[in-house]
Formats: structure tokens, sequence, C-alpha cells
């Protein structure tokens, strides 16, 4: 069988969700299958379609089974919002229109993403200048103490998600040239491998990003997605664990050194820590929402309380766990689903990260493989933060789960990205 | 790179793997503690669904009520607005419960054995809780909220031979329709901690004549100024008494008999009595723990008792109610009913039966002896003096006509220079015991608390 049709297939599995799922949600609502709301499922799987006829004649040769996988995310996501809210879901469902949009134009402006290579200092001027915008007075916005939306009359969008992917394209790009000196470069010290200075100075660089970034931004998480897949990525080009290991090292002392004088970052690893504790969870910003999301998961149980049957509101209206359609949509999947359900969607996304490391070996050179390395390592931290924030494994920093939680910069991002693994795999794959 | 690539897909496996841990450790292992944190409302919205059960007085009367909000839920309502907040206590779905509506909650939300709530939730629309009827007594409680209006203070009244609680009252209360208006939730009656003054004395004079050591008509000196634990100590209105029985001491309130007493009797002795009046331990009520204090002498910084040997504890003074003693009203009223009850104390009780919504009594406690304090020989005694302090010492004001009141005054002295002091009675009929404490006021526990006992007494229809 062909990859298109084995992609094809896989798709099933996707239309089955999101029909069921819409499904459970009516009957828990004792409401009428009406037509108007399946209508969403319908369109939502015409777009999915209309992706894969556009892979297929574009990207023939393309990894199958990521883009499956990726609707199977989104159809998940889709069903769980509108049963948060369902007005949110209609503006989820054009959002993926826009998502899929921006897929599409990636595929057919960058049909050779080997430009990017060149544009590398242009695009991390980019990247960074896309970090920074929320601190810009006037349009930047403050959400829960970190610096983290953009807001231009009523459009907001949140720029770290864009700048993940320009940076990710910087690293490859900067470290298919000097890996080699990084690697024949140095000298062992103490028993160290010690990168050579004159390479260091952009490395250095870019973990004085990652500090300026939590204190700047005031953002934990994004701070360690970005660090995080700086070092993977510098470990795939030099195969040097000591690099890693000094990077670890140096990332660990600023963050320690940053925490305990930046207020805010010292709040949130307090509410990290004591999540119970009287004074913070009162308190605004505080651990509310934390223990709220534990709250929901000890209530989830082994298998859930059925979709659409947790308890999302106070009586009032008010929703009980803050943010459920974003940096808590984990905590209201494992209440409606379970464990269960929050193993299957950390599969979900493991898969998805095999699917993009086997891109990142089968690709012949070396910024191709370090390109996909970046994206999944990216990515697969983003899911890392949020989930370990909500479930306490770190401290909880607000971004979202890729594909599954609410958000346009997110989804438009996130396919960009898609659209930048299966470009790479297509190109891979092609016979010669 | 390829390498590289594949030790780093492991990493990321063992990231998720931790995530997975960690979602296990709260969905599945650590879920049961979670659902019991008084923090998580989700519980209580949910009870939300179910008619949670009627708490009633002893005459039927309704304290705590459901009423449907929109749709499938329920509220809680309080028709007697803050008389019965404190032994009641709350149901509300931001502030969690206290109280009965606490310590009850799995019978006022009907929840019973597994297998039987699982076929009624198949047999039944809407889950209904059991009704509780409680032992207090609306016209009396009434009555002493009134007389506690103005001061701080609590009364705590008891059913001699059952120890069922048929008073709660305690200045300031809140109103339990709105726990989130209230400026305290303390109820004096089992939170409140005070020094007990002379109506210790009642303990001490027990641990003497049952001991064998004192009879009530044996002489001791009541010469004022005694050296107790190396300082002078002064008698009421620094009188000299002289040789007196000890019947007499008590009606007097004579400290420095009592000290020497206490001291002759010695730290274990003063121990030994003191836990068996319940000393020491939190009493045995159906209350919530947390809402309980445990009487005996306190280190209040640290917040935790002192056993009497430690040195700290001047046996002397803590006999006469002073020193480190601090003491709740509950405890004192324990006291006087185990007097009156031939030495036997009871458990305190505030529900007298659970009935389940068809109207059958589910369960009817009977009365439960918590542990025999003394012969009913020396209860008969001690009783005899504190009658005797009722009908011509400090209690007087206590006197009913017709009925015999025994009793004990208390005024512990908290400032000595504005003539601040806590003021204590205890007391008991043939079928009531109560205690009333009015917190740092002027005057003495004869002149402002003993008539509040006697009109509670009143009202009990004593």
């Amino acid at each position: 069988m062909s990859a298109r049709n084995r992609e094809l297939l896989a798709l099933i599995p996707a239309s089955l969700l999101v029909t069921l799922g819409f499904a459970a949600i009516f009957i828990q609502r004792n409401e009428l299958l009406s037509n108007v709301s399946l209508t969403y499922g319908g369109i939502f799987l015409g777009l999915c379609f209309v992706a894969h006829l556009v892979i297929r004649f574009t990207l023939p040769y393309a990894d199958p089974y990521l883009f499956p996988l990726v609707a199977v995310l989104a159809c998940f996501g889709l069903v769980v919002i509108y049963r948060i809210d369902d007005v949110l879901a209609r503006d989820q469902a054009q959002w993926f229109v826009i998502g899929l949009i921006a897929f599409v134009a990636t595929i057919f402006l960058l049909r050779d993403f080997r430009v990017l290579e060149r544009y590398r200092y242009t695009i991390a001027l980019a990247g960074l200048a896309l970090l920074l915008l929320p601190r810009v007075p006037g349009i930047g916005q403050q959400v829960n103490g970190a610096y983290l939306g953009v807001g231009i009359g009523p459009v907001s969008f949140q720029p770290a998600e864009l700048g993940k992917i320009a940076i990710v394209i910087f690293l490859a790009a900067y470290l298919r040239d000097t890996r080699q000196v990084l690697v024949q470069g140095s000298r062992r010290f103490l028993g160290v491998t010690i990168p050579p200075f004159k390479h260091l100075g952009p490395l250095l660089v870019v973990w004085g990003a990652a500090m300026f970034m939590l204190v700047f931004i005031r953002d934990l998480g994004s701070s360690l997605m970005y660090f995080g897949a700086f070092l993977a990525l510098i470990y795939v080009a030099t195969n040097r664990l000591s690099f890693v290991v000094i990077g670890l090292g140096m990332f660990a002392a600023g963050a320690y050194f940053f925490a305990s004088t930046v207020g805010h970052v010292q709040d949130r690893i307090d509410v990290w820590l004591n999540p119970f504790a009287p004074g913070l969870y009162d308190a605004e910003g505080g651990s509310y929402q934390i223990a709220n999301g534990m709250f929901a998961m000890a209530d989830g149980g082994l298998f859930g309380r059925g979709l659409g049957a947790a308890v999302l509101r106070v009586p009032d209206g008010g929703p009980l766990i803050p943010a459920p359609e974003t940096d808590m949509i984990y905590a209201v999947i494992v209440n409606d689903l379970g464990l269960v359900g929050g193993l299957g969607v950390i599969a979900t996304y493991m898969l998805i990260a095999e699917r993009g490391f086997k891109i990142a070996t089968l690709a012949a050179d070396s910024f191709s493989k370090l390109l996909a390395t970046g994206l999944t390592a990216v990515m697969a931290l983003q899911v890392f933060v949020i989930v370990g924030g909500v479930t306490r494994v770190i401290p909880l920093t607000g971004v979202t789960l890729p594909f599954v939680s609410y958000g346009g910069s997110s989804i438009v991002a996130n396919f960009i990205l898609l659209a930048l693994l299966l470009l790479i795999s297509n190109r891979a794959r092609t016979p010669a | 790179m390829n390498a590289p690539i594949l030790r780093l897909y492991v990493v990321f496996l063992v990231l998720f793997a931790v995530l997975i841990g960690f979602t296990s450790r709260w969905a599945v292992f650590g879920s049961e503690r979670l659902r019991e944190n008084p923090k998580n409302a989700r519980v209580r919205i949910e009870e939300q669904r179910i008619k949670r059960g009627v708490i009633r007085a002893a005459n039927r009367e309704v304290l705590a009520g459901s009423t449907r909000l929109s749709g499938d839920r329920y509220g809680r309502r309080y028709p007697t607005g803050s008389l019965f907040a404190l032994p009641v206590g709350y149901d509300n779905v931001r502030f969690g419960r206290a109280g009965i509506e606490k310590y009850y909650n799995d019978a006022l939300v009907g929840r019973k054995q597994e297998l039987t709530s699982l076929i009624d939730s198949l047999t039944k629309d809407t889950q209904i809780g059991d009704d509780l009827q409680t032992t207090l007594v609306p016209r009396a409680q009434e009555l002493a909220y009134d007389l506690l209006q103005g001061h701080q203070g609590a009364v705590v009244a008891l059913g001699i031979k059952d120890g069922s609680v048929k008073v709660m009252a305690g200045t300031p209360s809140f109103d339990p329709d709105h726990p989130e208006d209230a400026k305290s939730v303390l109820n004096r009656a089992t939170q409140g901690l005070y020094p007990p003054g002379s109506t210790m004395k009642t303990v001490t004079a027990t641990a003497a004549i049952d001991s064998g050591r004192y009879e009530p008509d044996s002489r001791v000196n009541g010469k004022n100024g005694k050296v107790i634990s190396g300082t002078p100590l002064n008698n009421f209105g620094q009188r000299d008494y002289g040789d007196i029985t000890l019947t007499e001491a008590l009606t007097n309130s004579v400290n420095t008999v009592w000290a020497e007493v206490g001291v002759k009797l010695g730290r274990n002795r003063m121990q030994e009595y003191m836990d068996r009046f319940g000393f020491g331990s939190k009493p045995p009520l159906d209350y919530p723990e947390e809402q309980m204090q445990s009487s005996g002498p306190r280190d209040t910084v640290k917040n935790e008792l002192i056993p009497m040997s430690s040195g700290r504890v001047d046996v002397g003074r803590t006999a006469i109610g002073q020193g480190l003693l601090l003491v709740t009203p509950l405890q004192m009223a324990t006291v006087a009913q185990t007097i009156a009850n031939g030495g036997v104390r009871m458990e305190p009780r505030l529900v007298a039966k659970v009935v389940d919504p068809d109207g059958r009594t589910v369960d009817e406690p009977m009365p439960k002896e918590a542990t025999r304090v003394m012969s009913e020989d020396t209860a008969a005694k001690v009783g005899t003096m504190m009658k005797s302090v009722v009908r011509e010492g400090s209690g007087t004001a206590a006197a009913l006509q017709g009925v015999e009141v025994a009793g004990k005054t208390g005024t512990a002295e908290i400032n000595i220079a504005q003539r601040i002091n806590d003021l204590w009675f205890i007391g008991f009929t043939e079928d009531v015991a109560v205690a009333v404490i009015i917190e740092r006021e002027q005057g003495q526990g004869g002149t402002v608390a003993a008539p509040i006992a006697k009109q509670v007494l009143q009202a009990l229809g004593q």
C-alpha cells in the first residue's frame, strides 16, 4: 500500500474519535444528536481530508503516520474544547482552517526548505523579536505575571509559539556549520570536553537568551523549552554528553539564581511545592489553579467520569479550574477520561515524537536531521512543560498542549511545524 | 548523528513516563487524599444534588433544612440563624462544612454501605439524606444566647444521666447562611480556653475526698498569704480564715486551703483525677475533632498540653484553677455532670437519633458511660459541698425556688490592675448540669455568671 493510502486509512481513528466524542457529549447532556453540532465533526473531517489531498499531491513520499496522529490529537482537542464551551469550539474550528491554510502555504512556499539555512540570522533576529514583543509597551500583555501575549486591536496572539520554530531553524543551521569545529576544536580539561572559546560565543548567547527570557518574559516554562531544544540539538550535532551536562549546569545555576531573585519565578516555585498552603491557595495567581487541577485528576481516577460528565463549574457559573481550555486542558481530560485518557494523549505524543525522530534519522543531510530533531524536541518539550506543570513534575507555566489546547497562535505555529517535518520527510524518502 | 537521535528519543520516553507516573499518582494512587482535602469543592458540588437531611432540635424544630435551587441542586437554609450556628455549623459549597453538618455529613447525604447506595441509585431519582434529631432545647438555647448578648462567653448545659447537650451557646456567633461574612466561627463552648479559676476546686475536692485523704468536715487552715510553690498566695479580699472545714473552704472558695490540698495530694493524684474527668484529651463529643480543644495545663506558645509531672506546672495553683491551666466550658460542664451523676462521667452527645427519609430510625445511640471518676459516696459528698456554695456561699445568685442547686463560682483574674476577670459558674440540679463563662469583664463569677446559669436551668424545667 502506498504511503498516502496508509495515511488515508490512518485517518479513520480520528474520524471515529470525533464522531463518538460528540455523541458522548450529547448523550451526557441529554440532548438530541443535533445536525448543527454534528456538522462540526463533519467539517472537521472534511478539513483533514483536504489536508490529506494536499499532502498526497505535493508530498507524496512524506511520513504517512504523522498527519493522522496530529489529526487524532486535533479531533480529540476539539471534542474536549466543545465539552468545555461550545462557543470556543467554534472559534477553535476556525483557527483550524487558518492553521491548515498556514500548513498548505508552508508546503508551497518552502518546497525546498533548505533555503531557510540562508536566512538563519534573519530568522534568529525575527525569533528574538517575537519573543520580546510581549514586553513592548502598548501591545504587550501580562498573564499571571508572565509576559506571553501580544494584543493589537481585537487580535491577540502568543509570539512565543512562532518564536520556537524560528529559534530551532537558526540553531539547526548554525550547528550544521559549526558542529565539526565544536567537536574537533575541543580540548579536554579535567576530564571534561570544553568546546573552543571562539565557537562558544554564540552558544553562550543562547544561554544568555534563555536566562534573559526567564527574567524578562518571566516564563520558566518557555525558557526551559527553548534551552532544552538547544541542548538536544547540540547533543545530536556533536554527540558530546559533556556539552549537555555543562549546559544543564549553567541553566540550573541561572534558574536557581533568578528563581531566588525574581519574585514571579519564586512565587511559581512556592505554588508548585506547597499548593495547599493557606496563604498561597487563596492568593491572586496563587495555587488555586494547580490544586484544582490535582483535584480534577483525583476525581477522574482510573477511567474518568465519562466524557462531559465531570464538574467544571461552580454553581454560580464560574470555572472550577481556571483556564480549563488552555493550560489545564490535560486535567480536564484526566477528569473526564481518567488515567487511561491521559495515557492515550501522552502515548499519541510519544508516537509523534517517534515519527519525528524517525524522520531525522532518515534525512540525508545534517541540516535536515538537525531541523527535524529540533522541531520534534521542541514540541515534545512543550508537552512535557505543560503536562509536567499540571501534574506538578515541574512548576506550572502557561504553554499550550500542542494541537489540543484552545488557541490560535498555537494551532497555526504547530501546523507550520508539522508542515516542515513533512517537507523534510518527503525529501528524505523520495526514491532517488 | 543517528545514535544520539535515538538516545534523545529514549530521554523523551523517560520524560513522558514520568508524566504518566505523576498522572497516576494524582488520579489513582493519591486520589483518596485529594478527594478528602477540605479545599476540594468538587465533592460538595456533587453532594448539592443530594437533598440533604434536616437537622432538628429536641422539640423537632428545624435548625437546618434543604431548599431546591435552580435545576437539580439543593441549598442549605438555617431558619434559626446565628442561634444554633455554633453547634449545628454550616454546609457551604465554597467554605466547606463545620459542626454537626460536618461530623454527620455521611448520614446527612445518605451515604451508606457501597451496596445499598448502588441499589438506591438504581431505584431512586434523587438521593435523599437522613434527618438528625439533636438534643438541643431551643427555649433554653435562646435564653442562653440572649443572656450572652453584650458579653463574650459561652453556656453549656448537659443532661446528667445521658450526657445530652441541651444548650451549647456562645457569643459572638455568626450567620450560618453566610459563613464568608463571619468574623470568627470559633465555638467558645468547645474551643475556647479559659483559666477555670475556683470552679477547679470541685475537681480538687473530688480528688481529696475520693482518695480518702480528706472528708468534708476535715479541719483545714485558711490563713491568708500561705506560701505555695515559693510564692505567697492570697484569698479573695485578702481574707484570713482560721480553722475551718473543707466544706466551708469550698463554700467561701478559700484559695489557700485548696492550693495546699492540691500540693498535699500531689501531682500524680491530681493528674489521675483530672484525666478521669476528661482533661488531657478532646471530649468524646459527636463534633468535629478540629473544633474541640483539650483542657489541662497548656503551653500557649507551642499550643500543647503540659503534663502535671512537669516542673513548670505549679500543682497548688493548678488545684485552684490558676497557673498554666486552661479549660473549655464543655469540660467544666462535664465536671458538674459527673459529680451530679453519682461519679459517672457520660460521653456528651449532640445527636439523639438519625432518621431515614421514610421516617425509620436508623440510629439511636444509647447514652454511653465514659468512665467512673469517683465513688458514689464521694460524688454525694462533693455534691453536698457544692449545694452549700449555692445555699450560703459565693453562688447564692444561682439558687432556685423549690429546687436544690449545687454549684461553684469561679473568678479567674486576667488583668488585676483593670480588675478584668473571666467569670465562671458551674453547677447542677437533679437532671441538668451547666457551665457558664463570661469572658474578660469586671465582677465575680457569683454575680455575673451564676444568674445566667440560674435562668438557663429554669428554662430547662428545673
